[in-house]
Order: C-alpha cells, then structure tokens, then sequence
C-alpha cells in the first residue's frame, strides 16, 4: 500500500493509507472552515494531534493549550453534527476539497511560504506536470491591455501552458477567455468561494474554465467576496505558476501585490512594457526599471522561460514551443483603409481627431466625413479596429 | 339697465368666449359678481370700481349685478376687469351702447387706471374671432400678440382715460387710432436681426456637426455624448438655427402657450424661430410634463415644434424622464387632476447631452479612474424605453488646442438650413397624405413601406448585425436614418453609404449601454 509522505517543517508526517485519508476528509474539511484559527493555527493542532478526526474529538482542556480563547471559541463553535454530511453534500456539487497532505494537492503550492492549509476546487486542478504561467493585470485595462492579454493568453495556451489567473474583468478574464477559445486549459483563483461567480458578469468564462480547467479557492463554498479576500488570494494565483506575465497595472494596483508575492515566492515576473505616458503602463514600467523581465511577444517569452525556469528537463512535458506569428497581416484592405489604419493607434481616437490627422494625409484628404464614417464602419465589420465610449482603437497591431 | 360685453377664458390651452353680463337696477346699493369665479375675478369688484372713480366716474348708488357666462365653467385670472368697466360704462351711459357691437375686452385694471397686461390674450383672440368680434381692446403690451391673426384687429389702451376715449369716438376715429397703433409698431420692428447663435462660431467638432444636420432634417431624437467642455451646450443651442422657421401655423400654435404662459406681452410679433427650451435637472416631473391643481403646460409644450434640450441627462431623476415617454410617442401629453384633465401639445425634438461616465473622461483611461460598474450605474440613469426613443448618439469630442488654430471657420448655420429645409421637402412630398411628416416620426411598423432598401444594401445590414455592431432593435431606425441621410444627399435610393453612417449614429448607444 502506497503511503503518502508529506511532511511539515516541524515534522509532521502524512501516513495515512487511501482509506485513512478517505475516513480523514471530513474532518479535513471541517478543520480547514474553523474561522480565525489561520493556517499556522491549523498545522499546529495537526501536528499535537495527529489527524484532524483527533483534532474534532479532542477536549476543550487540552485544545485550550494550544489555541487562544477566541480561537477555542470559533471551533467549539463550528462542531456540529451533520458534519460529514456536509462533506458529501459537497462533492455532490462537484467541489472537491484538498487538504495540503494530499495527493493531489498542486505541489506548487507545497513550498510557498504561508502555504494554504487546505484548496478547494471545482473542475480540475493545474498539473504539477505541466507548464504554468500566471497571466495578471488592470481591470479597466485599454485596447492594448485587451489586445495584448488575448494575444499572450491564447498563444501562451496554445503553446500547452496552463493559465493562471483571477477571473476578474479586464486583462484576467480576457486572458483566460483567449486560452480556452485557443483550446488550452486555464484555472481561476476566486476571492470567494468556488461556487460564487465574481464578477457575476463572467458567468460564461466560469462556466468554460470549469470545462477545461478549473476553479479554485481557499475559502469554503458560498464565501461572498470581499475585499480583504483579494490580496491573499493573489498569492495562490503566482503559487501555482512557474512564472507571472504582468500586462498593463497602475502604478498602485492590485497586481503589484501579485508581484511581490511571485518575488516572495522566487518567481519569475515578466512585464509587457507600455508607453510611458499611459497610466496604466506605469507600473509595469517600474516593474521593468525594477529589472522585471520584459515579455516582448509570447515566442520570446516562452523561450526566455525555456532557458531560465523550465530548463528542457525539470516539467517532464515534452511538447516544443511553437513558433505563433504574433502580428496579424491584413491583405484583405485597399489602400486608402491601410492608410487610415495608420493613423490609428490602440489608444482610442475620436472621430473629429482622425479626421484631423487625416488632412495631412495625401490619399485621405479629399474623403468627407461621411465617407469616412462608411470606411470606419467597414474596417471594424473586418475586425480591425473597435469603437469603444465613441472613440476609434486599434483591436489589433498593423 | 343692462348691458353685456364679451371677455375670454382659458382652460389648459383652450380659449373660450365669456360673456361679461352687467346690469345696474334700483334697489338695495350694492356690487355683486357672480358666475363661477376664482378670488381674483371677485376682487376685480375693488379694481374696477376705484378705477372708475380715479378717472372720474363714480358707480350709481344701486343694485349692481355682474354675471360672467357661461356660469358653469371655473374663471380663473385677471382679464376681465376691462370688460367689466366697460359694460358699466355702457349701462351708465357714458358709452353708446350699439357702439360696441362685435367688441370684446381683455386686460386688468390699476386703481389709478393704468391698464395691465395678461395672459392668454392670443389664442382667446383666436377664439373670439371664430366667434364674430371684430375688435379686441387689449393692454398696450399685449397687442403684438394678435398682429398674424385675420379678420380680428387688437386696440390697444394703457389707461382708463384712453379707454374711455375709445369708446366714445366714433367709428371713423376708432379705426384712426388703430392705423396709427400699426404704424407705430411697424416703425419699433427693426427687421429680423439674425441674433440666434450660429454654427460657424464652432470650430472643429465636424461629426457633431454633421450629426445635428442630420437630426435637425429627420426630426430625429439626438444625444450628445462627451467629456464636460467639448461644446455639447454649444451645438445644441445652436440647433434651433438650422431647422427651418416656423410656419404661420406652428407660429400661433407656439405663441399661443407663451400667451398662456405669459410669456408673450412687450413683444411686438411673433417668434420665427422655433423655440430652444432647456430646464435644469432638478426639475419635476410636474414642472416638465405640466400640471399643478389647476393644469398649467410644463417644459415639454413651452418646447413644442422646437427643442427640448436636457443637459446633463443621466442627473435628472428617473421620474422626471419617465415622463417623456408617452409625449414623445403621441406629441401630446395629457395631464390629469382632479379640477380637469387638458391636453397639451408637444411636439418637440429631444436633445440630450450627458458625459459618458462620471467623472467625464472615459474611454480616455489616463484620465478616467470609473470603474465599469460605475459607468453602468451612471449610463443606467436613462432607461432603455426612453433611449429606445432616441434615434442617434453623436460623441462630441474635446477640440484640442491644435484642431482650433487649424480648422477654418465653419459653414454658418443659413447654409446648413438651406440643406435641411430641401430634406424636409422631400419627406413633405413622400408622406403626402399620411399623418407623419418627418422621418423621425416613422414609427418601426411603417420603416418598411416608406424606405425601401435594395438587396444589396439589405445584405449590408445583415453584415452588419451578424457582426455585433447593430442590434435587432436598432434595424428600423438605422433605416429610417438612412432614408434621412440619403434626403440630405438628395438622392432617391437609400446607398450602403447612408447606412453605414446610419450605423454609425446607431452603434453609439450599443457602445455605451451594451
């Protein structure tokens, strides 16, 4: 019979067999909602104890050494007797629960410091075996935030890395959206717990992560999301990746938190450099002059990772990094929509601003504003650029 | 004796002829007016009376009986203190009784006997006249009000002595004094000085230009949408510049609220421009629909056949624009209590201007910090019913500093009008017979029959559509744009030019409230 060893630095050793471990889970399960006991708090009654069936039966006298008297307060309290069947309940919703002994908790995850005591999980849970980057950035992001995050996060997957991320709005959500339409697997670490969708406007990305990745948490089913959910969770998102990509942050941002923690983790972090007149490049530009690396196309950032993370032989997958264009040729346009396209740019312009510019222009001078309106119109039915609050953006490099 | 005289009323905007009865007889002294009258008409007792002593003339020691007719309708207002003077006049002898045949009176008296402008002398002129009087004596400051109307000549009198003087000549001198009122007043119009604001002291702003033409020549709901200082205040006030003028019809339609309203007197014609109305956005839904105990017009007919501007859209109340809904479907709003309900015209271009987030500045993220939950609950202040109505978005960008050293002056609102007024010939001509005149007006049923699309040009829109750029909804009215454009253009068949930049106009509200 297989033995599980995994040890905690004081000392504590898994040997439960499967069936142990099985008998073990509720209890895992109810130990790991205690509130206010915190993970250090947890592995302290693991190790005195033994097991959390130990740690359920124990008596308030000899718990009272270890805990304070809040702390005893908050677990008296959360003892009840329906409690394994709120385990099965559990699995019945398609969550899983992993305490840090298990077998299939990410190993990634095994040496951060502050690890989580237990993850619970709804679909699938990245693979230890697999290459896995963290793709983070604003929630307001730009058109070039946008373009960017789909770029890197489906190419990224299609190259066979997993995608990482927070399901928020803005550069999160477009990136794992683009891995899954790329066909590669994606996971979201919420702030909430697994069965609450934040922000509820994703419902639809939830759903496609579930299918081809996973949602992960630290906090137990039905946790509303609240703020100070956010910055600890972060550190659970640059846990399970080899390597956090930053595409787009102000310079105070909640992905700066994610750095640090990557940092703290000895992660790799890559930056997508901005312009540096775009608050919302600022702090990745600090980042960069803080000697993040700098991520300048999904190619060169799988092979900088090849060379410096991954090596060729510490993730056994075997897949070679394909080589992905990055940048889009039109040839389906005529000379003067080429001509207007240049104009244009990712941050948004408006109307009256490119019929300016276009003065200067000696193919677009003579177009009046209707005409130019139907040449607008047509290049966005090509996908080319987006109208966005009344302005005109590039939706992709030319 | 006794003697009657005709006045008029006003209920909402109807005018209706009153019939001022007095009679003086023997018996216990004393003055009594009666006929359904509200406390101002009482107190005209006091009016009149010292009035008539101040120029001269004290009232009989008897009986005196004044009726106002037709008894069961509610009086309201000052107007009838003239008429009341005059048939005392009359039943005194002082005037010639049979001198005042096909005369009426409106106008309120001063106890020194200077006579005080009214409301409403305009549309009850109009009423009057239907009626068969000739002569209307009114205040001196109201007798610009009935200079378009035919077949009725207004006198108009600024104390009681005039007055009596009036009265008195004879017919031959009467018509003397109004030759010479008309005279005098046609020297005091200087000719029309085009005053309104005009397009060509806007630089830049092409699009939002273009947009307004657009709109102006459909009759098409229009919002501007831009950062706080781009000129959405500018442009709009400048709209009523390019509709075409007002009509002698639509003249004494608009001029008869301002009469109600009071908003007439001192002038000495009527308005040509259509009227630019713009309440603030902390105005109730009563003050913009009308209303009150006794039903007054609100904001919304005081802008009929002209603009209805609200300036900073998303801040009014939800109430205030739920409002809209029902005049902007059927022109007319109906306003219920319990003294009486009245209908109100309101036939008016709506005209909104709002920032596309709070703080202004979106989709310029340097500058915009609102998150997207706070740009949906700002947008979210105008309810889908409401925008469901409006035909187009223009964005009105901020002009920098270089496009207004660049740009020359642009092309003055005459030239835009003439333009204008040539599309709405054209809808003239297509809706002869039908109840619409303006493609605006089309509602989605009736898109079909009058603006016909090739296949092409239907193939177009499915484009369109399919690529996420139009929603189903929003199908006629690109089509009914279109057909304004292509009027614009001049041309007969609506091009997938006119549409794309029917499309254009369209996708702004699908960008903002997507």
């Amino acid at each position: 019979m297989r033995r599980n060893k995994r040890k905690t630095e004081k000392g504590w050793e898994c040997h439960f067999t499967e069936e142990e471990m099985a008998k073990q889970q509720p209890y895992a399960y109810w130990l790991n909602a205690v509130e206010k006991l915190g993970n250090t708090g947890k592995l302290r009654l693991l190790e005195s104890f033994g097991s959390p069936e130990e740690i359920y039966c124990a008596k308030k006298e000899s718990l009272s050494y270890l805990l304070t008297e809040e702390q005893l307060l908050a677990l008296e309290k959360s003892r009840n007797k329906s409690m394994p069947e709120d385990y099965y309940k559990l699995s019945e919703q398609g969550i899983a629960f992993y305490p840090f002994y298990h077998p299939r908790y990410p190993g990634r995850l095994l040496h951060i410091p502050d690890r989580p005591f237990g993850l619970y999980a709804k679909g699938g849970l990245p693979e230890d075996t697999k290459r896995s980057i963290a793709i983070v950035g604003a929630r307001s992001c730009s058109e070039y935030g946008h373009y960017l995050a789909e770029s890197f996060g489906g190419q990224l997957a299609a190259a066979g890395v997993q995608i990482v991320s927070g399901l928020a709005k803005g550069i999160d959500g477009v990136a794992q959206a683009a891995a899954i339409r790329a066909g590669g697997s994606s996971f979201a670490v919420l702030g909430c717990g697994v069965d609450v969708c934040y922000p509820a406007s994703h419902k639809n990305l939830y759903e496609q992560i579930l299918e081809s990745g996973g949602i992960l948490s630290t906090h137990p089913p039905k946790t509303p999301p609240l703020a100070f959910h956010f910055p600890p969770r972060n550190r659970i998102i640059s846990g399970l990746s080899d390597a956090v990509l930053v595409i787009e942050a102000k310079q105070k941002s909640g992905t700066l938190i994610t750095v640090d923690m990557a940092l703290e983790q000895g992660r790799e972090v890559y930056v997508v450099p901005g312009r540096i007149t775009d608050r919302l490049s600022d702090g990745c530009n600090s980042l960069l002059l803080q000697g993040a690396g700098a991520a300048l196309s999904p190619a060169q950032l799988l092979q900088e990772l090849e060379d410096n993370v991954w090596r060729g032989q510490s993730m056994m997958h075997t897949e070679c990094v394909r080589e992905v264009p990055f940048f889009n040729k039109r040839i389906d346009l005529n000379e003067e929509e080429q001509a207007l396209l240049k104009l244009l740019d990712f941050y948004p312009i408006s109307l009256d601003q490119i019929r300016l510019m276009m003065l200067s222009e000696k193919r677009l001078q003579s177009l009046s504003l209707p005409q130019t309106m139907e040449m607008l119109l047509n290049l966005s039915l090509k996908g080319c650029i987006k109208r966005e609050g009344g302005c005109y953006a590039l939706s992709e490099p030319i | 004796m006794f003697s009657s005289m005709y006045a008029g009323g006003i209920v909402g905007l109807e005018a209706y002829p009153v019939r001022v009865e007095v009679d003086i007889s023997r018996g216990l002294p004393g003055f009594e007016l009666v006929g359904s009258l509200g406390r101002e008409i009482k107190e005209a007792r006091e009016r009149v009376q010292i009035a008539l002593k101040n120029a001269g003339m004290s009232l009989p020691v008897a009986r005196i009986i004044v009726n106002l007719s037709p008894a069961n309708i509610r009086k309201e207002g000052t107007g009838y203190d003239l008429a009341i003077a005059a048939g005392l006049l009359s039943c005194m002898g002082v005037v010639e009784p049979d001198s005042l045949q096909k005369t009426a009176f409106l106008g309120e008296l001063a106890l020194d006997g200077a006579v005080s402008r009214v409301n409403g002398v305009l549309p009850i002129a109009l009423a009057l006249q239907k009626e068969g009087i000739r002569y209307l004596v009114v205040p001196m400051e109201n007798v610009g009000e009935g200079a378009e109307i035919p077949g009725i000549s207004l006198v108009g009198v600024t104390n009681m002595a005039e007055f009596i003087n009036y009265l008195q000549v004879c017919g031959e001198e009467r018509k003397n004094i109004i030759e010479k009122q008309k005279r005098r007043r046609k020297k005091q119009t200087t000719p029309e000085i085009q005053e309104h604001l005009d397009f060509a002291d806007i630089y830049g702003q092409e699009s939002a230009k273009r947009a307004s033409e657009v709109a102006a020549a459909g009759f098409h709901h229009l919002l501007l949408a831009g950062p706080p200082g781009a000129g959405k205040t500018m442009i709009a006030s400048r709209i009523p510049g390019i509709l075409p003028p007002l009509t002698k019809q639509e003249r004494l339609e608009v001029a008869g609220i301002y009469s109600i309203a009071g908003k007439l007197a001192g002038r000495d014609e009527l308005q040509k421009e259509r009227p630019f109305v713009a309440p603030h956005h902390t105005i109730s839904p009563q003050a913009l629909a009308g209303g009150g105990r006794l039903p007054r017009p609100g904001m919304i007919s005081f802008s009929h056949r002209g603009i209805l501007f609200l300036d900073e859209m998303p801040e009014f109340s939800p109430e205030t624009l739920e409002v809209l809904r029902q005049p902007m479907e059927e022109k007319v709003v109906r306003v219920i209590r319990s003294r009486g309900s009245c209908t109100y015209p309101a036939d008016f271009m709506l005209i909104g201007a709002m920032n596309p987030c709070p703080c202004g500045y979106y989709p310029d993220r340097n500058r915009c910090n609102c998150s997207e939950t706070e740009i949906h609950r700002y947008l979210g202040r105008i309810s889908g019913p409401i925008l469901d109505r409006i035909d187009m978005v223009a964005e009105v960008s901020a002009v920098q500093l270089k496009e207004f050293h660049q740009s020359k002056k642009g092309e003055s609102s005459a030239a835009i009008r003439k333009r204008v007024m040539e599309a709405r010939k054209r809808q003239q001509i297509r809706f002869k017979g039908s109840s619409y005149h303006f493609n605006g007006e089309l509602p989605g049923r009736e898109v079909m029959r009058y603006c016909e699309l090739g296949s092409e040009e239907s193939h177009f829109l499915e484009q369109v559509f399919e690529a996420g750029q139009m929603s189903l909804r929003a199908y006629h009215k690109v089509i009914k744009l279109a057909r304004t454009i292509a009027d614009l253009e001049g041309e007969e068949h609506i091009s997938v030019a006119h549409l794309s930049e029917a499309v254009c106009y369209n996708s702004g509200r699908q960008q903002f409230w997507s």
